[in-house]
């Protein structure tokens, strides 16, 4: 394998076939030649990547538990203050310190975690790789999931067109911590995560990345598909990407005329459900939706 | 030379100001009655200079164990202070500081937990976490709060283990008494520049924590944690004595208190150790051969020692300010063991449940349990209305 890409993270790791986590994490930390502290919270990378004896990590790496990601790496954060103070990290030297966490302990379980810790305005970057569900425990509906979709524990059925509730809008709630950058980005569109990442690890404070990677597991699709259905996320606007610098918002890609979400649900097992009839509905309101997120992006964009 | 200063301090300001000496590199820290008097006498030290600690103003308990967590794996002195609930959000980071092998120093004022509700003195929040991995040092006064700090981080850091060192909450927190402080450059020496073994911040040579460990490993990651906490007894017993040499007052795994000739003794951890002291000398006075048997270290639990202690004793009352469920308290549960382990002693022991949610107990209380007339068959609740 490319040895620039496998510098910090090594390929010995055992993400599933068509997992876009390496990816986010190897463009990530790609874009910084600072030394890196990796913080993971338990989740798809977390097992993934450190089963004892071995470890994929290149950089140094801790994992402590599944709400706590902010915390952890304000911990570490402030030892790097700490050993500064001591000389013993020397004042020019940057130390980078990534989070990377699933949406589940993101959105949910690690959100207060994450709050107290972007409020403190800790020097630390916090990437959320943000697959839609629980995927570490196979595949359970989080406030990442979005409406409509068949996940193990909102599962569609006679009575039941799969989750009722819309995804949380994460990028509203740590833009509300006046983060000094944050940007949405998407593993298929990897030279705009790595300007993100570049741009993030160039700032100082907190910062923080929400990444769409989709699921094979969960989405159900083939894996070799997983850069198609992530392109399609973007281009129907359910998924755009954009950053927010410095108190203003910029949208990274815009179409004249964006693909319906049809196109996007249809390549997946998860939605499958909703081209049965009486799906249509569903459809249409999904659509909606998007459009109106989409709308007030714009508006936001354009202050 | 010993240079002591003698001043009059709460248990909570006795506690801040072995941390100001310590000067800790990250303290993440969160109100909770009774602590809280800790880290706000602390966060005026760093105010005014006298320490530069890097304080985190954390959200949750949770989050200050996992803080401490973050710091003390990246290499430096983490310490922190909590108390009843907070010490029950932060039970799922304990283990974590233990497996990992992190030596956090953490005070703990302790108090009931909920429910109902009651910010007042018991021992049922160490209690429930004295399975976590962590060393338990029990304190009857400021002066030991003060000393166990400096006991507790040595012994934490010679042997890789998360230590608390326990105080009453309200009783020992919040009441002012005398005490002597060490010059602090020899408070200093004693504790020496920490040097981690293993640490994150180490980039030349980086490593993993907090790995995924399956059934081909697990289990032995648990037992060399066990053999940790074996070296723990040793190793108190000789930074006790080295303790010694420059504050001039003899620590040991507990204290024998006219243990002796005792026929009778009551086993006690905390505050009320000072209570029962006074009643066991006024029985003396009277001619009565009673004697106390006060525990400092209850985790590592020192069963041998404490079982050559009482070999003699013929009646034993043993007092723990909390309830354990459906099953023995804790105290009471560990000196049973500890005789177990002596062959051919007849002896009667009796467990007392006392101070739940911060009722008190008095000397009278006391003394009446040492000349009531009893066969432990059935636990006695002292001062239960």
């Amino acid at each position: 394998m490319n040895n620039d890409l496998t510098e910090k993270f090594a390929p010995g790791h055992s993400t599933c076939a068509g997992c876009g986590i390496p990816a986010i994490v190897r463009t990530v930390l790609g874009a910084t030649s600072d030394p890196i502290v990796v913080v993971s919270v338990t989740g798809c990378l977390e097992v993934t990547s450190t089963l004892y004896p071995y470890s994929a990590w290149k950089v140094p790496f801790i994992h402590s538990a599944f709400e706590n990601g902010g915390a952890t790496a304000a911990g570490i954060a402030t030892a790097v203050k700490a050993l500064r103070k001591k000389n013993k990290i020397p004042d020019k030297k940057r130390v980078q310190v990534v989070v990377f966490a699933g949406d589940g302990g993101t959105y949910d379980i690690g959100l207060q975690s994450l709050s107290g810790a972007l409020e403190r305005e800790h020097d630390f970057l916090y990437v959320c790789y943000d697959n839609e569900a629980y995927m570490n425990t196979g595949g359970q509906r989080s406030g990442a999931t979005p409406f409509g979709a068949d996940t193990e524990t909102t599962p569609a059925g006679k009575n039941s067109f799969g989750k009722t509730e819309k995804r949380k809008d994460l990028m509203s709630i740590v833009i509300a911590h006046h983060p000094r950058y944050a940007a949405q980005a998407n593993v298929a569109f990897l030279p705009d995560l790595k300007m993100k990442a570049k741009r993030a690890f160039e700032t100082e404070g907190p910062r923080f990345l929400l990444v769409l990677q989709p699921c094979t597991n969960l989405w159900k699709y083939p894996t070799s598909e997983y850069v198609r259905i992530g392109k399609l996320a973007t281009e129907t606007n359910f998924w755009p990407l954009w950053e927010y610098i410095d108190g203003r918002y910029k949208i990274n890609w815009a179409t004249e005329k964006p693909k319906l979400l049809e196109e996007f649900l249809k390549t997946q097992g998860r939605f499958k459900h909703l081209f049965k009839p009486g799906g249509e509905k569903v459809i249409v309101e999904m659509q909606k939706e998007v459009e109106e997120n989409w709308k007030k992006l714009v508006n936001l964009a354009e202050i | 030379m010993i240079l002591n200063t003698k001043i009059a301090l709460t248990g909570g300001a006795a506690a801040a100001e072995a941390l100001r000496q310590i000067n800790p590199d990250v303290m993440p820290v969160y109100p909770i009655t009774p602590q809280t008097p800790i880290i706000e006498t602390f966060a005026k030290f760093v105010a005014d200079g006298e320490a530069d600690t890097e304080m985190i103003e954390v959200e949750s308990e949770h989050s200050a164990m996992s803080a401490a967590i973050g710091a003390s794996a990246a290499g430096v002195r983490a310490m922190t202070a909590s108390s009843s609930q907070g010490i029950m959000l932060m039970a799922e980071m304990l283990p974590i500081a233990s497996g990992m092998r992190l030596p956090i120093l953490m005070f703990v004022s302790a108090r009931a937990i909920s429910a109902p509700i009651n910010i007042h003195c018991d021992h049922q929040d160490v209690m429930a976490v004295r399975d976590a991995g962590w060393i338990q040092l029990f304190c009857e006064n400021a002066q030991e709060v003060y000393d166990n700090a400096f006991i507790a981080l040595k012994l934490a850091e010679s042997v890789r283990l998360p230590a608390m060192v326990i105080m009453d909450g309200f009783i020992t927190s919040h009441s002012v008494e005398n005490l002597e402080i060490l010059e602090k450059s020899a408070a200093r020496n004693f504790i020496g520049e920490y040097e981690p073994k293993n640490f994150l911040l180490d980039f030349e040579n980086p490593k993993t924590f907090g790995p995924v460990s399956l059934p081909n490993s697990y289990f032995e990651f648990k037992r060399r944690q066990v053999e940790a906490m074996d070296k723990v007894i040793g190793k108190y017993l000789e930074i006790c004595g080295n303790y010694k040499e420059i504050c001039g007052r003899e620590y040991n795994l507990f204290e024998a208190y006219k243990l002796d000739d005792a026929e009778k003794a009551i086993v006690v951890a905390g505050s009320t150790a000072g209570t029962a002291k006074v009643a066991v000398d006024e029985l003396r006075e009277q001619g009565e051969k009673v004697g106390l048997l006060k525990m400092k270290l209850f985790r590592p639990f020192p069963y041998a020692a404490v079982g050559e202690a009482l070999k003699n004793v013929k009646k034993i009352a043993v007092l723990d300010r909390t309830v354990s469920f459906g099953s023995d308290a804790p105290l009471f549960s560990e000196i049973k063991n500890s005789l177990y382990q002596i062959p051919d002693t007849k002896y009667q022991i009796q467990s007392c449940i006392y101070g739940l949610g911060g009722r008190e107990i008095f000397k009278e209380d006391i003394r009446k349990i040492f000349q009531d007339d009893w066969n432990g068959k059935e636990i006695k609740y002292i001062g239960l209305k």
